[in-house]
């Protein structure tokens, strides 16, 4: 959904190109090429089954999150719990993505650029968190980073709590959305042209400024990408999530949380209501991520 | 006149390389790339199997093998039989949709395919309880009719088909992009027909990018937790998958059963992991070469 970009403006182009069914037929007549079987029948059922498992149900919800008027819909979203809950999720999934967008870099820099021992484990184990059940990773980071644990009991004496406070909330959301963004720039690191880096080397340029003035422009793109992949990840997540935060209103509850909390008090409006804006917020900022990613490509030309 | 042109380059090359102290650069990019895959990778890993066995092999046994449990992994397996094959014909029939024929919208309808990707688990589950929970839209219909969906197995499943909805498709939309549909096409005007040339053309050119969205698409089907959590009610014994069950046996301070249980999961995803790195060595084109495909295709 990311790699869309501009959706808009591509719909112009391919509609321009290969404008609508008639001159296919008159094409296929034109050329003896045989016709690929099957058009109405795959996208057909492509679009039923789009339809019954989530374009039906998605539109159910903002629908129903109207049922008890627009009052109460902004009365619940308002509500100071609810706002702090949403402001934990978007800050802390916003920051984890900016944590890993740092990190995922230097990873997929060493992994694509310098050879070291069991290199190929270690590149295989950033996956780990796509594979890894979100319940299991949420115990397994609350156990390492709880006032006993492995983590926890070295950054105690430090003064720094991560487990049950909104920090633990930040480390689960780096964990999920690691691999995204190294998966992202891997394949556009291999890519990169080695001889303009040198050709930046033959004219005096630093280390440092081929890094910053040759390299790290190529990269923005595919940066923005992981980031927003990691980004749309976090921002819902539940499960790695609710062992380590602790789950204090106003404090360290993330909004998913909270939809759970007001379905089990069967508050089911209150529950949509946030669910409504958690996707309206993530969408317009995905959106706000296309747009940006698609004028950085532009400006640094194809990444 | 080429020599003379390159000698200055790779003089200066080597003069910048070691001199400049790179390798301490390298040494230190690698240590930071290692310790953080260590806090936030290895460590959990490994934190899971020691509290798995922190009480000895007996506990362990004890906690894998009690009625509960088996009833969890049994649905878990369940689940991920019905999800898996859904989603899979999908991901065959949109992609064979979107490779091999021109149509109006076809971005829009890849980024609607990719649209789950963006949706929080938690409201996949609202959605499937205001269509069919009890004050649901068809809540009433069902109701009268006996029909158990939310807080029984149909709802688990549709949740989960929900989340990993794009997985197949995905991976197979960028395979099918890049073989193009020439060898469709020969087998066509040799005479064989659609479904001959689906299945001895375009199946075994695909199998490896199949397997590989199919092993992704399972690893996140047994292993949903907030989806299935909204929908399943957590009835013991009943909709508990393995997910669940781990949540429940840690919220009642039973670590190492929580652990024991959460240590088959985390084996799955290891065999996942080893599975994932075959296929990419069988097919190195699936690690990288997804992406790039995709973006041509959307241009």
């Amino acid at each position: 959904m990311v790699s869309s970009a501009a959706p808009s403006a591509e719909l112009g182009k391919v509609t321009g190109s290969v404008p609508g069914p008639r001159p296919k037929t008159r094409r296929a007549v034109r050329r003896p090429r045989p016709v690929i079987p099957g058009f109405g029948l795959t996208l057909g059922y492509t679009m039923l089954y789009l339809s019954l498992i989530i374009l039906i149900p998605l539109s159910a919800t903002f629908i129903r999150s109207l049922d008890s008027g627009w009052g109460h819909f902004w009365a619940v979203v308002t509500a100071p719990r609810v706002v702090a809950s949403l402001r934990l999720s978007f800050g802390a999934a916003l920051l984890a993505a900016a944590v890993n967008a740092v990190f995922g870099l230097v990873i997929a820099w060493v992994l694509v650029r310098y050879r070291f021992p069991f290199k190929r484990l270690i590149d295989a184990m950033v996956d780990l968190p796509f594979a890894l059940p979100t319940a299991v990773a949420g115990i397994a980071l609350t156990a390492l980073y709880a006032p006993n644990g492995w983590l926890g009991r070295a950054l105690q004496p430090l003064g720094i709590h991560v487990a049950f406070t909104p920090l633990g909330v930040v480390i689960a959301l780096i964990f999920i959305g690691l691999p995204f963004v190294v998966r992202t720039l891997q394949p556009v690191l291999e890519e990169l042209d080695r001889e303009v880096e040198q050709a930046a080397a033959t004219l005096g340029a630093s280390e440092w400024q081929t890094f910053a003035r040759v390299i790290l422009p190529a990269l923005w793109p595919a940066m923005l990408t992981g980031f927003a992949l990691a980004f749309a990840r976090a921002v819902g997540e539940y499960g790695s999530v609710i062992f380590i935060a602790g789950n204090m209103p106003m404090k360290s509850e993330i909004a998913p949380l909270l939809i759970i909390t007001k379905l089990e008090q069967y508050d089911y409006s209150g529950a949509t209501a946030i669910a409504v804006v958690m996707l309206v917020l993530s969408f317009a900022l995905m959106l706000g991520i296309n747009a940006l990613q698609s004028w950085a490509s532009t400006r640094h030309g194809a990444a | 006149m080429t020599a003379g042109y390159e000698a200055p380059v790779s003089r200066a090359l080597r003069r910048r390389g070691p001199r400049q102290g790179v390798h301490w650069g390298r040494l230190v990019l690698i240590g930071v790339a290692l310790a953080f895959l260590a806090a936030f990778v290895l460590l959990p890993l490994l934190v899971v199997f020691a509290q798995a066995f922190s009480k000895g092999v007996g506990v362990y046994l004890a906690a894998v093998s009690e009625p509960t449990a088996w009833s969890a992994i049994k649905l878990t397996l369940t689940v991920a039989a019905i999800a898996v094959p859904m989603n899979l014909l999908f991901g065959v029939v949109s992609a064979w949709a979107i490779t091999k024929f021109q149509f109006r919208g076809k971005s829009a309808l890849i980024t609607l395919i990719d649209l789950p990707f963006a949706v929080s688990p938690v409201i996949a589950g609202l959605t499937y309880i205001l269509l069919f929970g009890a004050r649901g839209w068809f809540g009433p219909y069902l109701q009268a009719h006996d029909i158990h969906v939310v807080f029984a197995v149909p709802g688990i499943v549709l949740a989960t088909i929900f989340v990993t909805f794009p997985f197949v498709a995905r991976e197979l939309i960028p395979v099918m992009q890049a073989q193009g549909k020439h060898d469709e096409e020969t087998a066509l005007s040799l005479g064989a027909g659609g479904w001959q040339v689906f299945w001895h053309v375009t199946l075994p050119n695909i199998r490896w990018g199949l397997l590989y969205g199919v092993l992704l698409c399972n690893a996140r089907a047994m292993g949903e937790f907030g989806a299935v959590s909204v929908v399943s009610g957590h009835i013991r014994g009943l909709t508990n998958t393995m997910p669940l069950h781990v949540e429940i046996l840690y919220n009642e301070y039973n670590y190492a059963a929580a652990f024991a249980v959460a240590s088959l999961l985390a084996f799955l995803a290891l065999l996942t992991l080893a599975g994932k790195s075959f296929l990419e060595w069988r097919q190195p084109e699936l690690k990288h070469g997804t992406r790039r495909a995709r973006a041509d295709l959307e241009k």
